[in-house]
């Protein structure tokens, strides 16, 4: 309930956020959001020497489209996710994922960069980024460099490739085609818990309705975030229908790794792989092919 | 242990304090400034008792360090009343019978003025979305439902500009 | 009877006088009470289920800053609180002394300057733990090898069962039974209601304040029953009751965690003593759903025989209780299962018999809690499944063999075969009106369309009856006191009043409605009547606000004692009239001469009177008390339908619909009723699909915290509809029976009912509660209903 003690310092750059990790090493943790990091000091599972705080570095929270790329600030809210009409109307998936995450009031501080360099599996952005074949741009004392998001996490739970000295600065989404189309779906025990799974898909289709692209990224049901290979793979070339979904949603399922937890027993996990899968899929599907528009509220 | 020299202010007063770093922005209200009608009840940022709204936004003033708010502008729910007038969320509360205990009403209350500020004519779900970070175990949220279209109404009513429609009004 | 109420007052939709504090952030609670040189104290706990305490070293907590003192069970021991009595005859740990019995136990109390300091000399205390072997399962506590959880009590409680209660006729219901195997029906049912837990928003605390000066002990606490722990706290710390103060200011609900009297408020009233500063201890969210009183925990095996034709004939109940590590459980002292044998329910059954065993686990203490009625929550939910499972096998739809069984209106006041007397009834109302809201008829049609293309739909009906009002002196008693409650009433000189009741809210609003009682009998304005509580100098004796009892005791009280002051006011009224008393006709507000109107005096008038020109032959002043011993408990009943639509993919429980028609007697504020009846619905639905609190088999807590203990949200909940009927009490001064826990009660089988409804057709007869999503797919998976 009540932290142990630490130092705290503010950031009022990046790069004075990477001298002062430089400074303190692996004492340091940086606050962003604080919605994953202050429950865990308040537990006293994680006791940093120091905090560094980014949260006045200006100019990283913006939702931005140019050039057949959107560049999402790191320090963007979810609250700026749920409410923009850019998202809203060209990249849904995101707005499932955004509103997704924890609850409206959380949403108003949790960042974009936070959900993804904490390396939860748990969290909801991993799996979408993924599908969406993100890029990650990090900023260390060597410089800024952009990692693709299928080498961002690695193998280890909570680990990313992250340098020690780096930070997240800018995430990369591909702009939609006319007719590619992702969608999120979490499954959830209550409003405001981490799912008891959730698939996050994204299709592009080419003129005949032939998948082109596909990536397919799954929530919480394994050690790490996951990239479903095969299940993308089964898709290409193909026309999405029952067939080809639920041979994909099979191959999802087979790529993850749940646990029996408080969220639910390992079958059922996995069984709602599958069928998250199909219903994402579907929905990617409705979008790329315009019968849909917009996400969820 | 280090500590720092916060200036906050909050309902428009300005507090001047010092604070050690691991100091939570609820225990600096509630214990230091006296402010105790955010309240706490959980240690999971699960159930919204604690929240407050921070340069506008609301907040879970558990899960943020009294350090981050310096510089920054509080409402708490000891500012709603101004020169004697409640705050049409106040009123909405009291004549939709939308407390019982009272406990989760200050945080619930803010939630739902950063809602109206954002959507000044939210539909019923719109509404259930915006304060599913607030948990109330005593009225069922039916009637904390209808406070907050109430107080929508009179806040559209007194701002008196055209709003464009929700996706349809209340109760 | 009830035919004398006054309608100024009663049943208005009176806007709630104590939302004035609570709106501004003005309430008053615990945690808001801020002494001068005030400490804090803080737990230190086991983080084993059962183990000896080898080696317990407080020296580097006491070098931790602003750490004062460590009290630890030793310590206790000296002065003879190392354990303290429950309100269930067993006795508790109050600081460990040389072996803990359950995850979270109580094993040190730092006292510290600060919150924070203290927080840091709990991780301070180093405790060396022997883990010994661990029993979570409440059967396997009884087998002949269990390890003994309670060695300290082994002279009269030598194996791990903590009592055997049974009542009823065991041989008519066993003849009964032999007659229905042979030419009747027999169904039985297996049903487990897991543990779970209160949870108010606020926690439990308390200030303790010991002025040496004086010699007076005040303790804000969180206490439902403000004047019974007074008394506890006298007998247990040996301290005079006369200079003993309990305060429950406002309290963020209750819900039966508050009664108990637990571990962390005889430490801070200990080291309060000891150190002579107030001392605070408020738990975290962690500790009070792993540390306080539970609910629920009911293994049940239920039998019912019935007529072919379904008309039941007897009831036979065998519970295993799990009540943890110390039986905790606050009930009245002769009732140490509760109320539980009220589930014969709402039907006429000829023969019933139950018996309970309750044994001990390594678990938190407690037992009765959660807005339960002294389990009437797991009576009423086993005989609402059970009557389900005879409706399938009988071949009926469950509202009619509802309809076919139910008491009958003239047969009350009722004698149940379980020797409760049910006050009034009509159940048959009830249940048609729900209906009606419905349109069942129409959802049965439609159910039977969506079933045809293979979508599932369920409607659940539970038709409960509850037993509340705790009670007639002669068998409700806590801790010895008999269950009576009480109000004083003063009028002032200028007509306007101050009522203190013995009852306590915790968000009831009884500011409001007791005081809508007391204007109602005198035809005033509520606004000129202030009710307190909670204030034991001040209050009069009371036990206290749970199992919905206030309105029917405290109700009453405040209505007689109300009438006492209306009596003594026609006195003066004769008095300066210059008539005799028969001469004098009552109307709201005022006494008037028969045949002449106009020559009246007002209650205003006549409470002047009463300090200024009273009779010589009678007492000044205009005051009245009434301690009320109940003649019986009320029996508020109802009926509820929801209708569930089930996510083939997923196993979701969607509800797409929720009637709840409640049946409380009189209502003295149709608006507060209303409230109750949303927040007592949502405290059903909880347990029904979300709540669960268990352990694992090396018993960790599971579910321990908000994140993993599923609170609806706003997004769970559905937006509930409400009707009513209205069956005053016969007994009772206004007719009123109480409502606060009749939705807790009458919900969560209406909802397991509706799941099931919609899985009755492969064959499904029930799923155990939470129905979690998993549990749902589980049985769509193997009936071969999954889908995508």
């Amino acid at each position: 309930m009540i932290p142990g003690s630490f130092d705290y310092v503010q950031a009022n750059s990046v790069p004075e956020a990477v001298a002062l990790l430089e400074q303190h090493g692996d004492e340091a943790k940086i606050l962003a959001g604080g919605h994953s990091l202050i429950p865990l000091l308040r537990f006293r599972l994680a006791a940093p020497a120091v905090l560094i705080d980014i949260n006045r570095i200006a100019g990283l929270e913006y939702l931005q489209e140019t050039d057949g790329v959107l560049h999402i600030g790191a320090l963007t809210r979810e609250a700026a996710l749920d409410v923009s009409p850019l998202i809203r109307t060209r990249y849904p998936i995101l707005l499932d994922t955004s509103t997704g995450v924890a609850d409206p009031v959380v949403r108003n501080w949790a960042t974009v960069g936070g959900n993804l360099a904490h390396a939860d599996p748990a969290n909801d952005h991993p799996a979408t980024m993924l599908a969406l074949g993100a890029r990650m741009v990090v900023v260390g004392p060597a410089g800024e460099r952009v990692i693709p998001i299928e080498e961002f996490f690695t193998d280890a739970t909570f680990e990313t490739t992250l340098q020690p000295s780096e930070i997240l600065t800018e995430i990369r989404v591909p702009a939609p085609t006319a007719s590619s189309g992702g969608a999120y779906v979490k499954l959830e025990r209550k409003v405001g818990d981490y799912a008891i799974a959730g698939v996050a898909a994204s299709v592009t289709l080419d003129s005949g309705g032939l998948v082109t692209y596909a990536g397919i990224g799954l929530t919480n049901v394994g050690p790490t975030p996951i990239k479903a290979r095969s299940a993308e793979q089964s898709l290409l070339g193909k026309a999405l229908d029952d067939s080809s979904i639920h041979q994909a949603a099979d191959l999802a399922a087979a790529a993850s790794q749940p646990v029996s937890d408080m969220r639910g027993p390992v079958e059922y996990k996995r069984a709602m792989v599958r069928t998250l899968c199909v219903r994402a899929l579907r929905k990617a599907h409705a979008r790329a092919t315009g019968q849909e528009e917009g996400g969820r509220v | 242990m280090s500590t720092h020299h916060i200036s906050v202010t909050i309902n428009g007063t300005v507090y001047e304090d010092d604070v050690d770093s691991r100091t939570l922005l609820v225990h600096w209200l509630r214990d230091h400034l006296r402010l105790t009608g955010t309240h706490i009840g959980c240690d999971t940022s699960s159930c919204g008792a604690c929240t407050v709204l921070v340069d506008g936004k609301a907040t879970k003033s558990c899960t943020m360090l009294a350090v981050q708010a310096n510089g920054r502008q509080l409402m708490t729910v000891e500012g709603l009343e101004q020169n004697g007038q409640l705050h049409p969320i106040q009123e909405g509360f009291h004549e939709k019978h939308a407390l019982q205990c009272g406990y989760c009403t200050p945080g619930m209350m803010l939630t739902s003025i950063a809602l109206l500020q954002n959507n000044p004519n939210p539909s019923e779900h719109e509404i259930r979305v915006g304060i599913s970070g607030n948990l109330c175990r005593c009225t069922g949220y039916v009637n904390i439902v209808r406070a907050v279209q109430y107080a929508a109404e009179k806040m559209r009513e007194s701002a008196q500009v055209p709003v464009s429609a929700g996706e349809g009004g209340g109760q | 009877m009830s035919t004398e109420v006054h309608k100024h007052g009663l049943g208005e939709a009176y806007k709630r006088k104590e939302d004035a504090r609570f709106i501004r952030g003005k309430g008053n609670y615990v945690d808001d009470v801020q002494l001068p040189g005030m400490l804090y104290g803080d737990i230190v706990r086991s983080p084993y289920a059962h183990a000896l305490i080898k080696r317990l070293d407080i020296s580097a907590a006491l070098k931790v800053p602003g750490v004062l003192a460590v009290i630890t069970g030793k310590d206790l021991e000296a002065a003879g609180l190392a354990w303290m009595p429950t309100l269930s005859g067993d006795t508790e740990a109050v600081l460990a002394v040389d072996r803990v019995h359950f995850q979270m136990q109580e094993v040190a109390f730092v006292v510290a300057t600060s919150r924070y300091a203290a927080a840091d000399g709990v991780e301070a205390v180093d405790v060396d733990y022997e883990p010994l072997p661990v029993v979570i399962d409440p059967k396997k506590a009884l087998d002949q090898d269990a390890p003994l959880l309670r060695p300290d009590k082994k002279d009269r409680q030598p194996t791990n069962q903590i009592y055997h209660w049974e009542t009823g006729d065991r041989s008519g219901t066993d003849a009964a039974f032999a007659e229905a195997a042979a030419n009747g029906v027999v169904v039985q049912q297996d049903m487990y209601i897991p543990r779970i837990h209160p949870a108010p928003i606020e926690t439990c605390g308390c200030v303790a304040d010991f002025q040496k000066a004086t010699g007076k002990l005040t303790v804000w606490l969180t206490s439902q029953a403000p004047h019974a722990h007074r008394t506890l706290f006298a007998i247990v710390a040996g301290l005079p009751e006369h200079r003993i103060r309990i305060i429950s200011p406002d309290l963020g609900g209750g819900f039966g965690n508050k009664v108990p009297i637990y571990p962390g408020y005889v430490c801070a009233v200990v080291a309060s003593l000891t150190t002579g500063h107030p001392v605070k201890w408020i738990e975290d969210r962690s500790e009070n759903l792993g540390s306080t009183g539970f609910g629920r925990d009911y293994h049940i095996h239920a039998e019912l025989a019935a007529d072919k034709d379904g008309t039941v004939q007897a009831l036979r109940v065998h519970t295993l209780a799990d009540h943890g590590a110390f039986d905790a459980a606050a009930q009245p002292t002769k009732f140490p299962a509760g109320l539980f044998h009220i589930c014969t329910g709402s039907y006429d059954f000829k023969h019933a018999f139950v018996d309970v065993d309750a044994v001990h686990t390594n678990k938190a203490p407690g037992g009765i809690a959660y807005r339960c009625s002294f389990r009437v929550t797991e009576a009423s939910y086993l005989i609402e499944r059970i009557m389900d499972t005879l409706a399938r096998e009988v071949g009926k739809d469950p509202a009619d063999l509802r309809l076919q069984n139910f008491i009958k209106p003239e047969a009350f006041p009722y004698r149940s075969s379980l020797d409760w007397t049910y006050d009034s009834g009509n159940y048959e109302a009830a249940l048609r009106l729900a209906m009606k809201n419905v349109d069942y008829e129409g959802l049965r049609r439609e159910q039977a369309e969506k079933r045809a293309r293979g979508e599932l739909m369920g409607i659940g009906i539970s038709s409960f009856t509850e037993i509340v009002g705790a009670g007639p002196g002669k068998h409700f008693d806590i801790a010895g006191i008999q269950m009576f409650d009480s109000c004083e009433i003063r009028v002032h000189p200028t007509g306007k009043i101050l009522a203190r009741i013995g009852v306590q809210t915790q968000g009831q609003g009884h500011e409001t409605t007791f005081a809508q009682i007391i204007a109602a009998e005198l035809g005033m304005s509520p606004d000129d009547v202030d009710v307190e509580h909670g204030d034991t100098d001040t209050a009069p004796y009371g036990l206290g606000t749970y199992a919905s009892r206030s309105t029917p005791v405290a109700g009453a009280a405040t209505a007689l004692a109300a009438r006492k002051v209306r009596d003594k006011a026609k006195k003066i009224a004769a008095y300066l009239l210059e008539v005799g008393e028969d001469d004098l006709e009552w109307e709201p507000g005022r006494f008037y001469v028969k045949g002449a109107p106009g020559k009246g005096k007002t209650i205003q008038e006549l409470a002047f009177a009463a300090y200024s020109n009273c009779p010589p032959y009678l007492e000044p002043g205009l005051e009245a008390v009434n301690y009320y011993d109940p003649p019986n408990l009320t029996y508020p009943f109802g009926s509820y339908i929801c209708v569930v639509d089930l996510d083939r993919g997923t196993g979701e429980v969607h509800i797409r619909r929720f009637m709840a028609v409640d049946d409380c007697g009189t209502i003295i504020n149709p608006m507060v009723v209303e409230g109750q009846i949303h927040g007592g619905l949502t405290q059903g639905l909880a347990p029904a699909l979300y709540e669960e609190l268990y352990y694992d088999e090396d018993g960790n807590i599971r579910g321990g915290n908000f994140q993993d203990y599923l609170i609806p949200t706003s997004m769970e909940t559905p937006h509930w509809e409400t009707d009513r009927t209205v069956t005053p009490s016969p007994h009772h001064p206004i007719g009123a029976k109480g409502v606060g826990e009749s939705p807790t009660v009458g919900a969560p089988q209406a909802i397991a009912n509706a799941v099931v409804d919609a899985l009755a057709h492969v064959g499904v007869r029930h799923i155990d509660i939470p129905i979690t999503p998993w549990k749902v797919w589980q049985v769509l998976n193997e009936h071969g209903l999954a889908a995508d």
